[in-house]
């Protein structure tokens, strides 16, 4: 791999009060590819991404190495995340109407991120927000711009998400469900917009996702999640070959079309899973 | 116990003057006794509106809606109840927060004045898989795949013949989805039991159910057998592209 954009080991993370980690031992390196994280609710997969920007305000984050591009993110003070976040790095979350103001245009949303990143005027500003919208294949960038954003439907609200988080022009994007509210066929616009800004603009992205079919159809590699631990890498390619029985129990659970009627295979979860991989 | 469901156009309007919205134009389709029938179509467009309509949890609609060949509107409040009930999707919201499993599942029986609640409650929980021991046990102590059983236990204690199931999977994670779908289709092979279930999934419609409607914008677009899903034989535009659409996302494409 030519030199990976995020070096992750042995991450552990305890929330403040808690009894146990909720995060435990995650190695990985990421590169100029889409890497999945996969695990049910709670497994540590949302944990996992927001400490990579440390938005975990009072948890106590320990890693041998977190190392983002030329950073040492553990030793970067708050007043340094903040030229980080945002700018190298971005983060997009499940519901955009959660992180888009309600009461002020979603055009001057995006301009706003840019005029906060770069030494622009408002009319660069301006002409740059419209040609972000036009990039996320939002066909009237004009019109959408002087929406609010009760205005726009929630895969337009993604895409303007994306837009203002590309103007940006971040090496490492994480995606926590970001499609995971979406209908199915929006859902798939989405991740073709994503898809084609990794692979044209060569970013580094983490796709965090409840959903197995959507990690092993639009990542390269999927990290496989269980208590806060990764229990198994896999190639997205190579989903039937998953060697650990949590993700072949996963696998068997979930209806596919054209499969058979018989009783969905339901996990009988070992006390094993939880306990450290031998070294 | 099973019954049949006919709805013929059913049609609502919510508000009033300039501001009303006819969310339902004109809907109609009919469940034999026994079969599951799917409800699929992007969000907003009617799905959960057809069963609260069903279920009476809206009562200003028009149109008629047969239960075995009865008028809904018709049938006393009473007995309505002992033949059709609900469960929603979200296993946090339905259930009252400060009431125990027990107090949740004997508020139906208490109402309907049946006898042998003890009884009833035990059998209820053995049904849905859960200990009995969990009758004292609140919905915080519970987690969500639990909830969801308590939500079908309440819905099951008065023995109706018809459930109206919006979306019961699409909180739960997929192991969770899967015992829970495995619980529905076993209660409905062994009660004979009648679905109308809304979901987002094709693959839980090709799954558990026999034919589904595909809806947009309040109508029904298309009714298919589960049989067109692999090979999209639908024909509405709208219908080909979700089941297009589900086919690429299980990258079967
Ligand atoms: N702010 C928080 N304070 C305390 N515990 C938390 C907090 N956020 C998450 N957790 C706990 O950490 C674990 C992992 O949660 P999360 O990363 O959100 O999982 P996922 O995204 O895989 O659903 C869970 O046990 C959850 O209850
Ligand atoms: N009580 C109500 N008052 C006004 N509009 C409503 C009401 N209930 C539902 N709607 C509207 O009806 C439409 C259909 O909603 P719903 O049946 O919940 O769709 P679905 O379940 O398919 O997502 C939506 O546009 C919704 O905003
Ligand atoms: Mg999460
Ligand atoms: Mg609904």
């Amino acid at each position: 791999m030519t030199d990976p954009i995020l070096e992750v080991s042995n991450l552990s993370i305890r929330y403040p009060g808690a009894s146990s980690e909720a995060v435990r031992g995650v190695s990985f390196t990421l590169g100029r590819e889409r890497l999945g994280v996969v695990g049910e609710s709670g497994s540590g997969k949302s944990t996992v991404g927001r400490a990579l920007l440390k938005l975990l305000p009072g948890a106590r984050i320990t890693a041998d190495r977190l190392r983002f591009e030329d950073l040492d993110l553990l030793a970067l003070s708050e007043a340094e995340m903040l030229k980080v976040r945002g700018r190298r790095m971005s983060m997009i979350l499940q519901d955009p109407k959660f992180s888009l103001n309600p009461i002020q245009r979603v055009g001057s949303q995006v301009a706003e991120t840019c005029l906060r990143h770069f030494p622009v005027s408002r009319a660069e500003a301006k002409a740059k927000t419209l040609e972000m919208l036009a990039a996320v294949n939002i066909r009237d960038p004009e019109r959408v711009h002087d929406l609010y954003p009760h205005e726009i439907s929630g895969g337009m609200g993604q895409r303007v998400m994306i837009a203002m988080m590309l103007l940006a022009d971040p090496d490492l994007v994480i995606a926590d469900e970001p499609t995971s509210a979406l209908d199915v066929t929006v859902r798939l616009q989405v991740l073709n917009i994503l898809d084609g800004l990794v692979r044209d603009r060569g970013i580094g992205l983490i796709m965090i996702s409840h959903d197995l079919n959507l990690v092993r159809n639009f990542c390269d590699r999927v990290l496989i999640m269980y208590a806060g631990r990764v229990v198994e890498t896999l190639k997205a390619g190579e989903f039937d070959k998953a060697q650990h029985p949590y993700t072949r129990g996963l696998l068997a659970a979930q209806p596919r079309i054209g499969g058979p009627r018989k009783p969905l295979a339901v996990l009988d979860r070992r006390p094993e899973w939880t306990e450290e991989l031998p070294a | 116990m099973t019954a049949s469901l006919e709805i013929r156009d059913l049609s609502i309007t919510f508000g009033e003057g300039p501001d009303a919205v006819k969310v339902l134009p004109s809907v109609s389709f009919s469940v034999a006794p026994g079969e599951c029938f799917g409800l699929v179509g992007e969000s907003g467009s009617g799905k959960s509106t057809v069963l609260r309509c069903v279920s009476l949890l809206t009562t200003i609609w028009s149109g008629e809606v047969k239960i075995d060949g009865r008028d809904l509107r018709e049938l006393p409040l009473k007995q309505r109840c002992r033949l059709i009930q609900m469960v929603f999707q979200d296993p946090y919201g339905s259930l009252h927060p400060r009431q125990s499993v027990r107090t949740t599942l004997a508020e139906p029986l208490r109402i309907h004045g049946l006898d042998d609640h003890e009884g009833r409650m035990k059998r209820a929980m053995i049904e849905v898989g859960l200990p009995v021991g969990f009758l004292d046990r609140f919905p915080h102590q519970l987690s969500g795949g639990q909830r969801q059983r308590v939500a079908i236990a309440r819905a099951l204690i008065l023995e109706p013949a018809l459930l109206l199931l919006d979306e019961p999977t699409s909180a739960l994670d997929v192991s969770v989805q899967a015992e829970i779908l495995n619980l529905l289709a076993r209660l409905r092979e062994e009660r004979g039991l009648t679905y109308v279930m809304v979901t987002h999934d094709l693959a839980v419609v090709d799954h558990m159910c026999d034919r589904f409607a595909v809806m947009l914008r309040g109508e029904i677009t298309e009714i298919l057998p589960r049989e067109a899903i692999p090979g999209n034989q639908a024909t509405h535009p709208y219908a080909r592209e979700l089941i297009g659409a589900s086919l690429d996302y299980e990258g079967r494409a």
